[in-house]
């Protein structure tokens, strides 16, 4: 499969934050999965994430594949949303001397790579900072 | 009545001085500063980009709006910075917006005005039945040549309006639109920076244009200029929207709450509409506001705003835009501008791997 196919099958969750929530125990799944681990339920009801969470864990990237070469010093980060789930992304727009474990983040609207000059544009989420404090 | 339901603004975070700029090419700072009356304009992040900046703007219109996506009819991206040449930046935002598959979507463009012609026309699909909601989006990430005057102001910003015909937070009261064929600004397939006429962009193009529109629908609406709480114009500079502000009767304390342009810079078809967003998060319930944008090439939309009660509910549900020109900026130095705006040419493109 191309990538721009499944760039596009995968935009529910990219550009929406789409969980897929367990019809039988209500668990969330983010990415989607076909079978629930905790009750072995196989319907699920597409669930839209908060956009608020906190992060979990981080690590700097000084030296990064050559995609990333205008954002290093960048931050990958684990992040807990305010519905339980986690998922890994990069902090934008942030110094690694703010970054600290528990700091409120944001999910934001992102371009996440480029297929080259002639390529699509990859978008998806990021995570920034509180700016308004 | 129809009129806004939600509005939403987005700036990024980083800035650049104009003093960093002048520095690099022996320009005189003071004389940049004192002439365009602005000391600082935004920067997009390097993954950013007008796509990413309408859909934050229109999750916050979202926000304040309250509605179900889904009941959106019809969704405009106006621009002059969009992504793709040919892929439309409207299908990337609805789809983020939840608003897909039943929606109408196109990209305008036309210089500065783009983002007031969606506007436009999102007010009139609703007007005439044929949508429950529209969107209207004015976003821009432009670029000025290296060096150029445009290189002072040019800066990156949108700002969304949901429009419907109940639940209003501003009634839209009259519209009108000014046009004429003139060359001041312009940039040919495949050129990468924009052409203009110099001085030729003052006089025969922004203030006859906006003098045009504001003059015609200030007759419509039989109105003075005493008669609007708030007056916001396209702003290229910090001079020009005083200035023709001033010729239309309006005074500074009219002007100045949604006068961005000295801490943001130029946001082309973001620029009237993100000045819109700063006099709604401070509007009063009864307030009129007086609206002209300006597009080189050229022309100007007019809109006359009545708030309504509904603004003091939906000011608090998304970051207002003050707080998003003045707080927490990040400041970057010239080389660093450079590398995210891509002026350096790099050995190879940054690629997915
Ligand atoms: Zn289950």
């Amino acid at each position: 499969m191309s990538t721009s196919a499944r760039y596009t099958r995968e935009i529910p969750q990219r550009y929406r934050l789409e969980a897929a929530k367990c019809k039988g125990c209500s668990k969330l799944f983010f990415p989607p999965r076909l079978i629930c681990d905790e009750c072995g339920g196989k319907e699920f009801e597409p669930h839209r994430l908060s956009d608020k969470g906190k992060v979990v864990s981080y690590s700097v990237v000084r030296i990064g594949p050559s995609q990333f070469v205008e954002q290093v010093p960048y931050i990958v980060s684990v992040v807990e949303l305010e519905d339980g789930v986690r998922l890994t992304c990069q902090v934008a727009d942030a110094k690694p001397e703010e970054l600290e474990i528990g700091a409120p983040v944001t999910i934001e609207f992102r371009k996440i790579g480029e297929e080259g000059d002639a390529g699509i544009i990859h978008y998806g989420y990021k995570a920034v900072l509180d700016r308004f404090k | 009545m129809v009129g806004i339901v939600g509005y939403g603004v987005y700036i990024p975070r980083f800035r650049i001085k104009l003093e960093e700029i002048a520095k690099i090419w022996g320009a005189d700072a003071l004389a940049y500063k004192a002439g365009l009356l602005m000391e600082q304009k935004s920067v997009p992040g390097p993954d950013q980009d007008t796509v990413t900046i309408s859909v934050e703007a229109a999750r916050n219109a979202l926000k304040r709006a309250k509605i179900d996506p889904t009941e959106i009819g019809a969704l405009y991206v106006g621009s002059e910075s969009h992504p793709y040449a040919v892929k439309p930046s409207g299908t990337i935002v609805a789809e983020a917006m939840g608003a897909t598959p039943y929606c109408h979507t196109a990209d305008f463009e036309f210089a500065c005005k783009a983002g007031t012609e969606g506007m436009f026309v999102a007010l009139n699909l609703v007007q005439a039945g044929a949508v429950k909601y529209a969107v209207g989006i004015g976003t821009d990430t432009s670029q000025g040549a290296p060096g150029d005057a445009l290189e002072y102001s040019a800066s990156a910003g949108g700002a969304a309006f949901i429009m419907g015909s109940e639940n209003l937070v501003a009634e839209c009261e009259f519209t009108d639109a000014y046009m004429t064929d003139t060359a001041d600004f312009w940039r040919k397939e495949h050129q990468y920076y924009p052409q203009h006429a110099g001085r030729y962009t003052g006089e025969p193009a922004y203030f006859k244009h906006i003098l045009g529109a504001g003059r015609a629908i200030m007759e419509r609406a039989k109105a003075k200029a005493s008669d609007f709480k708030y007056a916001v114009f396209h702003q290229p500079n910090g001079k020009f929207p005083m200035k023709v502000g001033k010729m239309l009767g309006f005074n500074k304390e009219q002007i100045e709450p949604g006068w961005l342009v000295p801490r943001l810079g130029n946001t082309y078809s973001g620029s009237s509409p993100m000045g819109l967003t700063a006099i709604l998060d401070v509007a009063e319930p009864g307030e009129r506001i007086f609206m002209v944008s300006y597009g080189s090439g050229a022309g100007s939309d007019a809109f006359i705003w009545k708030v309504t009660e509904r603004i003091k509910e939906v000011q608090n549900l998304a970051p207002k835009t003050r707080d998003y020109l003045d707080k927490n900026q990040i400041y970057l130095d010239y080389g660093t501008y450079a590398k995210f705006r891509r002026k350096i040419i790099m050995s190879e493109s940054p690629q997915i791997l």
